[in-house]
């Protein structure tokens, strides 16, 4: 077997033992140890093609190439911690009555195999695949979003599938699309011309253009849907704040990459087609639609979980944006940004789930004076809303940094409403912010049993990444842009 | 090309693509339950028989399984599992308020033009027997997602996105005589899982809301005053939310 089977066959695995055991209180161990195998297994890969270059499977169905094996570390890992957090959070659950033994096993069912869907989704070779498995992450969440059966769950898990179900569809249209423009210049081999690497290999530039746009039209609504761009974001913020918070925290964390990994992909193969920058013009448009009114969205939350989401939605778009622009410094600036916002966001609701279950509410306005009733929450929610809004010594200001200088390399003008969008954004969460953190605590409030362990370690490694980027993730970010800038037109 | 070159069996994809459309358009404007669920039925029938055709003029046996996947999972047993569902929850003679019906089949008359118009780049590309169909494909699927948008009740949404699928599979058919069968498993296993949670979620709607009226999903909102009805009714009181 191979590390990249194991990888991919430890969460099915685990997802249908779960199904059984799922409530006991061993299901929680066996979903970290599950996991951690997972998490084992793409770390042993990745020192694989870090030594050897890309690999293509033996039938071809799975690619890993420099672009998507450090996604595949960063979904195990966020995966692996976020689950270390929620076999306590969800016992905690389960003590206050919300949730019951059958809707428990579902939850860690679900948590499995919606990793599973996530990590197919990223390693698989065929674009017809990639589509099936971004539905089944949605799939595998819509339960999980409406675990609480409160009515506003029931809500936000049916605008999630209708919404994501409708953009996701679009998707499939575009890929029936690509489809066709290949098997029309490359019809020898049918079953072959799925393939991303046949499509970027012999089909890179003899696809026709007029097909290919109309495609890449209709894929960037389908996963933009899910990476929550504007004006296709209204699911977003309902589906991560009603849901238990480890799934925001994963959702919020991963799915969204890997959404834009799939947009990215997909712009790579119309690139090389089209010989102009239309597609990124595209994703330029919507990402920076997306971060300027997200930006404001912040100001008009009142709940703490929604003003996250829109935070993601405003990072998200910001991305779109860099990828859109398409010059190497920007790739390379977007790839160090997804994994960064993937930390210090998963760590931030890892966080707002202990403040929330310490205030017994997630308004904004009941929970205050988090820094004297238990520190540690406190910190945690200040140090990565810190990083969050992009301040120095953390990973997020690099990243955010060398955009900027990129904008302004390339497209002067628009580091204005970069600039003015960074400010916003950071008056949103700050406003927020400081009486949640400072505020003078009410009567009665008591510190909750709370594992930071998970946010201490995605907080040091964004403070690492900020400080000093390892040479191998270097060199695979730096491998990932030539491959993803490469075929631009200068 | 004039119709009469076309051999017989091309002749009659034609005609079978054109009754898709039809079915399309009648549950545009369909607002009883019961009959919207069969003419569903009728649409993945009628999908299944042009797939058949296109699989015995193009030689394409793979066609005939993703047939047979249509006939099992669209003809039998999505209708069945929402007929079974609407009379559990005793809606099977609910009937809701089509709101302008004659401007809406204009609207489904006008997305039918734009498909032509989305489709031309297609058709001057392909060289395939069906490539007239192509437009048909693209409408039926705009008109699932009209009928997703002005629809409140959700098994008329769900119809609808189950007509969205119909479409993109059309799609699929016609301009390329299907996509590799893997594909093709993995999206019918994913419409297979949807529809099972759609059936989920009517029974968590109707426990819920009292209602399958989507309009009563109005809860979650950017109003500057957070949920004040709802807090004063008491239905969400502050300590149940973390």
């Amino acid at each position: 077997m191979t590390l990249l089977e194991i990888t991919l066959l430890a969460p099915l695995v685990g997802g249908l033992l779960l199904v059984f055991i799922g409530h006991r209180p061993l299901g929680g161990w066996i979903n970290v140890a599950t996991c951690a195998v997972t998490f084992g297994a793409s770390l042993a890969m990745a020192l694989d093609v870090f030594a050897h270059g890309p690999q293509l499977s033996s039938g071809r169905m799975f690619y890993i190439d420099a672009f998507n094996v450090y996604l595949v570390i960063l979904t195990a890992f966020v995966g692996m911690t976020s689950a270390i957090f929620s076999r306590p959070y969800m016992r905690h659950e389960v003590e206050r009555g919300r949730v019951t033994d059958r809707r428990l096993r579902l939850y860690h069912s679900m948590y499995q195999c919606f990793i599973f869907s996530m990590l197919l989704a990223l390693s698989t070779n065929n674009l017809g695949i990639l589509w099936v498995a971004m539905e089944a992450a949605t799939l595998t969440t819509v339960l999980l979003v409406s675990l609480y059966r409160t009515p506003e769950a029931i809500e936000a898990a049916w605008k999630y599938f209708i919404l994501c179900g409708v953009g996701i569809a679009q998707a499939l249209f575009g890929t029936v699309l690509v489809y066709f423009a290949a098997e029309n210049k490359l019809g020898a081999e049918r079953d072959d011309t799925m393939l991303w690497t046949v499509l970027h290999g012999a089909g890179a530039g003899i696809l026709d253009p007029a097909v290919v746009t109309l495609a890449f039209v209709f894929l960037l609504v389908g996963y933009g849907t899910k990476v929550g761009l504007v004006p296709l974001h209204n699911w977003l913020p309902d589906a991560h704040s009603e849901g238990p918070t480890p799934m925001s925290a994963v959702l919020s964390g991963l799915l969204l990459n890997v959404a834009l990994y799939s947009l990215v992909r997909v712009k790579m193969l119309v690139d090389a087609s089209l010989q102009t920058n239309l597609a990124g013009h595209l994703m330029m448009g919507f990402g920076l639609l997306s971060f300027m009114v997200a930006g404001l969205f912040l100001h008009r939350q009142h709940d703490i979980k929604r003003m996250y989401s829109y935070s993601s939605i405003e990072h998200m778009g910001l991305m779109t944006f860099a990828f859109g622009m398409g010059v190497p410094l920007a790739t390379y600036g977007a790839l160090l940004h997804m994994t960064v916002h993937s930390l210090t966001k998963s760590a931030i609701f890892v966080t707002v789930g202990h403040a929330s279950q310490l205030a017994g509410t997630q308004r904004i306005d009941r929970i205050r004076g988090l820094i004297r009733t238990q520190p540690a929450i406190g910190w945690g929610l200040l140090i990565g809303t810190v990083a969050i809004a992009g301040f120095p010594p953390f990973g997020v200001f690099i990243s955010e940094f060398l955009l900027l200088v990129a904008t302004m390399q390339s497209w002067p003008w628009l580091a204005i409403p970069l600039l003015v969008g960074f400010g916003v954004a950071f008056a949103g969460l700050f406003r927020n912010l400081q009486p949640m953190v400072f505020g003078e605590p009410p009567p009665g409030q008591k510190p909750v049993e709370a594992n930071m362990l998970p946010v201490a370690v995605h907080l040091l490694l964004v403070l690492w990444l900020g400080l000093s980027i390892p040479a191998f993730l270097s060199g695979w970010f730096e491998q990932a842009t030539l491959l993803i800038s490469g075929a631009l037109p200068r | 090309m004039a119709l009469a070159e076309l051999g017989l069996f091309s002749q009659a994809i034609i005609l079978f693509a054109a009754l898709v459309l039809f079915t399309s358009f009648i549950m545009l404007g369909q607002a009883r339950t019961l009959p919207l669920i069969f003419t569903f039925a009728w649409q993945g029938l009628l999908l299944a028989v042009v797939t058949v055709l296109v699989a015995y003029v193009s030689k394409h046996p793979d066609l005939y399984v993703s047939a047979a996947l249509t006939i099992v999972l669209k003809v039998v047993l999505i209708p069945w599992l929402l007929y079974r569902l609407s009379v559990q929850l005793n809606m099977q003679y609910d009937a809701e308020l089509i709101r302008h019906p004659s401007l809406l089949l204009l609207g489904g008359a006008g997305l039918v033009i734009f498909s032509y118009y989305v489709a031309l780049p297609i058709v001057r590309l392909s060289g395939l027997a069906t490539r007239n169909t192509i437009a048909v494909s693209i409408a039926v699927e705009l008109i699932g997602m009209l009928l997703m948008c002005v629809r409140r009740n959700a098994v008329a949404q769900v119809i609808g996105f189950m007509s969205m699928e119909n479409g993109l599979f059309f799609s699929a058919v016609v301009s390329t005589y299907g996509m590799p069968l893997i594909v093709e498993l993995g999206v019918a296993f994913d419409v297979l899982v949807a529809a099972i949670l759609f059936g989920v979620f009517f029974i968590h709607l109707r426990d819920s809301f009292d209602s399958l009226d989507v309009v009563r999903l109005n809860r979650l909102s950017e109003a500057d005053e957070p949920m004040p009805l709802q807090e004063a009714a008491g239905a969400r009181p502050p300590g149940e939310h973390s």
